[in-house]
């Protein structure tokens, strides 16, 4: 048996009035059991795209181009909608940032949660029941049995992200894709969920793949990270090789950014400018108009990434040679 | 306290929002009898601080503890229930919006999202006039394109520039765009309410830059509102740290993240995501957070609280300075059983 989930040079558009626009350019990445990868990148860099992909989500005016999607061995572009309806939600399951995109408000947790186990389970009312309570306790909600009978409004933003996490486990998925799933919630509570994902892909046997502009909290959980900008991936390697030894200058860029480390007070490092849109990338590679170490073949040349190390490192970058680091 | 070296100086401040609706909602049948129920949000309760000419402070806590309204009710833009606020010794809670005016310019304020907070109809040279002329109605045209100028400068947006709408700028232009304007007036203290939360990693630097440098050149005194404790130990000279509307710790940047006293500054400090440490032991909080509508008595924070015991379910523990100069409101911390 392959990988558990194996995406190879994906590419979304979106069709627009004026022509296609290309969201995802080429992305090809793999994940295990039990593996969790991280996808990071600033506002529009195409994280949630990827991972709506993945799930086969991605609605007009947007569309797979190109690239295949091989998740247990399975073509996803060949499935009917059919399968693919039962594959998602079933097989591979999705966090959101806000948990009411997927928790009705006029339902009872117990309601919402045995109607996903009777739609996917031949089993009896009462079983389907005791499922949904095993769940809730899986990610440690207080007074699980009480729960059941209350409604999202009734629980505060941290408890409904599990209650959301609990009915992702209902069917016993071998891949959660989690989009954001704690930047709408304080630290403390952020912390416990994190703990909790981590603590599921162990036990449950599952693959992870957590979107999120924080690299913070990715470099805690991960154990790789894939760098995204402009709807590409720069850079990528196991966690603590991105962590520690960055080669893409944008990686590099965002790492010195982060005030954690510094003499407090002391200046940031700031990357100038900003991430271009989609509709003005420019041509060559899309950071040189921000990169300090750019050449006149960055202007031309679309750098792919190439692996660095032995260590399954690789970056997007024609300088990398000029790098000292790489000596 | 010596409240004419403070710039500010709040004394037992509370803000509640009374949410009960109309008179008809608030009227039940009990027992054959009618009886109005008011709805009492009590979002900010007994608090007292001081901030200093020229420092940082930075307000933390999670969602809904206070924060905003705390920076709003100082402003003047919310009447406080009790409680008095002193600008330099004077105390401005009280005052008329015309006795007030001298004090606005005095004081500024930076919101989250810059979109909504400029006016999309009016180009940027318009949203940077106003507030001078409001201030100032005798001020030569050519002193307010100077400054317009001299401001743009100073927050890294090109001043030829001026003539565009808010749209068409990025989200961080937008910052500092609405940052420029706080500093038209020339004011000395400004409250920032999560002034770099809507923007990307690699923008925030570029804000927080732009901040530490006004500061230092125009000497400028902040009241900062961060959920982000990185930014917040970075960027403060001390911190003061709220739960459900009260004040539970308040010490400098220094002693605060090497010694927190509160439970609850010990676990909140312990849970922020930092860049390479794995699985980090963060102190897990029981119970969930009760509502500012029906504050638990004694302290706030003990039905979460490790610590906890009978004193602190009926006593509400007084703010009280330790030798190290932090300020604590813990029982526990009172009695030397918590270090
Ligand atoms: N329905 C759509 N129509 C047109 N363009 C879209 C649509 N959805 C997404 N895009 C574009 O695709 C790009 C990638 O968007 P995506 O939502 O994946 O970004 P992201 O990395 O998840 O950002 P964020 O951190 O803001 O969530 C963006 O430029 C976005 O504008
Ligand atoms: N204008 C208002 N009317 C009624 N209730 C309000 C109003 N403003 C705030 N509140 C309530 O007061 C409490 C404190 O709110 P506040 O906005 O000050 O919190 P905060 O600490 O700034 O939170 P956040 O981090 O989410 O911005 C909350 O329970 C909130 O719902
Ligand atoms: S006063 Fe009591 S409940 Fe409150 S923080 Fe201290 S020990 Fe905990
Ligand atoms: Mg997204
Ligand atoms: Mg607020």
């Amino acid at each position: 048996m392959g990988h558990l989930l194996e995406v190879r040079n994906l590419e979304v558009k979106f069709a627009l009035r004026f022509g296609d626009l290309t969201a995802i350019d080429n992305i090809s990445f793999t994940l295990d059991k039990k593996e969790k990868l991280g996808l990071v990148g600033e506002s529009g860099a195409g994280k949630s795209v990827t991972g709506f992909s993945i799930i086969n989500l991605i609605s007009k005016p947007g569309y797979i181009s190109g690239g295949s999607i091989l998740f247990e061995d399975r073509d996803l572009s060949k499935l009917s909608t059919g399968e693919m309806r039962k594959l998602r939600g079933h097989r591979i399951s999705m966090i959101f940032q806000d948990p009411m995109m997927t928790l009705n408000p006029v339902l009872t947790i117990g309601t919402q949660m045995t109607e996903t186990v009777l739609a996917h389970m031949k089993v009896s009312k009462s079983d389907a029941m005791d499922i949904a309570l095993e769940k809730l306790k899986k990610v440690y909600i207080p007074s699980p049995e009480k729960r059941l009978f209350q409604y999202p409004h009734e629980c505060s933003g941290g408890m409904r992200q599990r209650i959301v996490i609990a009915i992702a486990l209902l069917t016993n998925p071998s891949l959660i894709v989690a989009d954001e799933p704690t930047t709408a919630l304080d630290v403390t509570i952020q912390a416990g969920i994190m703990d909790l994902l981590q603590e599921l892909c162990t036990t449950e046997d599952m693959g992870l793949i957590l979107i999120t502009h924080d690299l913070a909290v990715v470099s805690q959980v991960t154990d790789k990270i894939a760098v995204m900008y402009a709807g590409r991936i720069i850079e990528t390697g196991p966690t603590e090789e991105i962590v520690n030894n960055p080669r893409h200058p944008y990686t590099k860029g965002l790492i010195n950014s982060l005030p954690g480390g510094l003499q407090a007070g002391s200046r940031l490092a700031q990357i100038p400018g900003m991430m271009p849109t989609l509709t003005d990338i420019p041509d060559g590679c899309a950071f040189n108009p921000r990169c300090t170490i750019n050449g006149p073949i960055c202007l031309e040349k679309l750098p792919e990434l190439r692996v660095l190390d032995g260590k399954n490192h690789s970056a997007a970058c024609h300088m990398l040679e000029n790098d000292q680091r790489d000596k | 306290m010596d409240k004419s070296n403070h710039l500010l100086t709040i004394e037992n401040l509370v803000k509640h929002f009374d949410i009960s609706g109309g008179l008809l909602d608030q009227l039940s049948i009990e027992k054959g009898r009618v009886k109005r129920h008011r709805t009492i949000v009590k979002a900010v309760n007994d608090v007292s601080l001081f901030i200093k000419p020229g420092e940082t402070l930075s307000v933390v806590g999670e969602s809904g503890c206070g924060k905003s309204t705390l920076a709003r009710t100082i402003l003047g833009l919310y009447p406080p229930e009790s409680g008095q606020v002193f600008y330099r010794g004077d105390r401005i809670d009280h005052l008329s919006s015309q006795q007030m005016l001298p004090y606005r310019t005095k004081m500024q304020m930076i919101f989250q999202d810059p979109y909504a907070s400029l006016n999309p109809r009016m180009n940027v040279e318009r949203i940077l006039e106003e507030p001078v002329i409001f201030h100032n109605k005798s001020i030569r045209s050519d002193e307010v394109t100077e400054k317009v100028a001299e401001v743009m400068d100073l927050v890294g947006v090109d001043p030829k520039w001026s003539d565009r709408y808010p749209h068409e700028f990025s989200g961080g232009q937008r910052q500092r765009i609405s940052i420029a304007r706080a500093l038209m007036v020339d004011p000395e203290f400004i409250v920032a309410d999560e002034p770099v939360s809507a923007l990307d990693v690699s923008i925030q630097a570029q804000i927080l830059n732009l901040l530490m440098d006004a500061q230092e050149k125009r000497g400028l005194t902040y009241l900062l509102i961060t959920h982000d404790l990185s930014v917040v130990e970075h960027v403060s000279t001390r911190v003061a740290v709220m739960y459900l509307g009260c004040l539970c710790e308040l010490a400098t940047v220094k002693e605060l993240y090497n010694s927190p006293r509160h439970p609850y500054t010990k676990a909140l400090l312990s849970a922020i995501p930092r860049l390479g440490v794995r699985q980090p032991k963060h102190i897990r909080l029981k119970g969930e957070v009760p509502t500012p509508i029906n504050l638990p008595p004694g302290c706030v924070f003990h039905n979460r609280c490790t610590y906890a015991d009978d004193r602190c379910i009926v006593e509400v523990p007084k703010l009280l300075e330790l030798p190290s100069g932090t300020f604590v409101a813990c029982h526990r911390v009172e009695e030397g059983r918590l270090d």
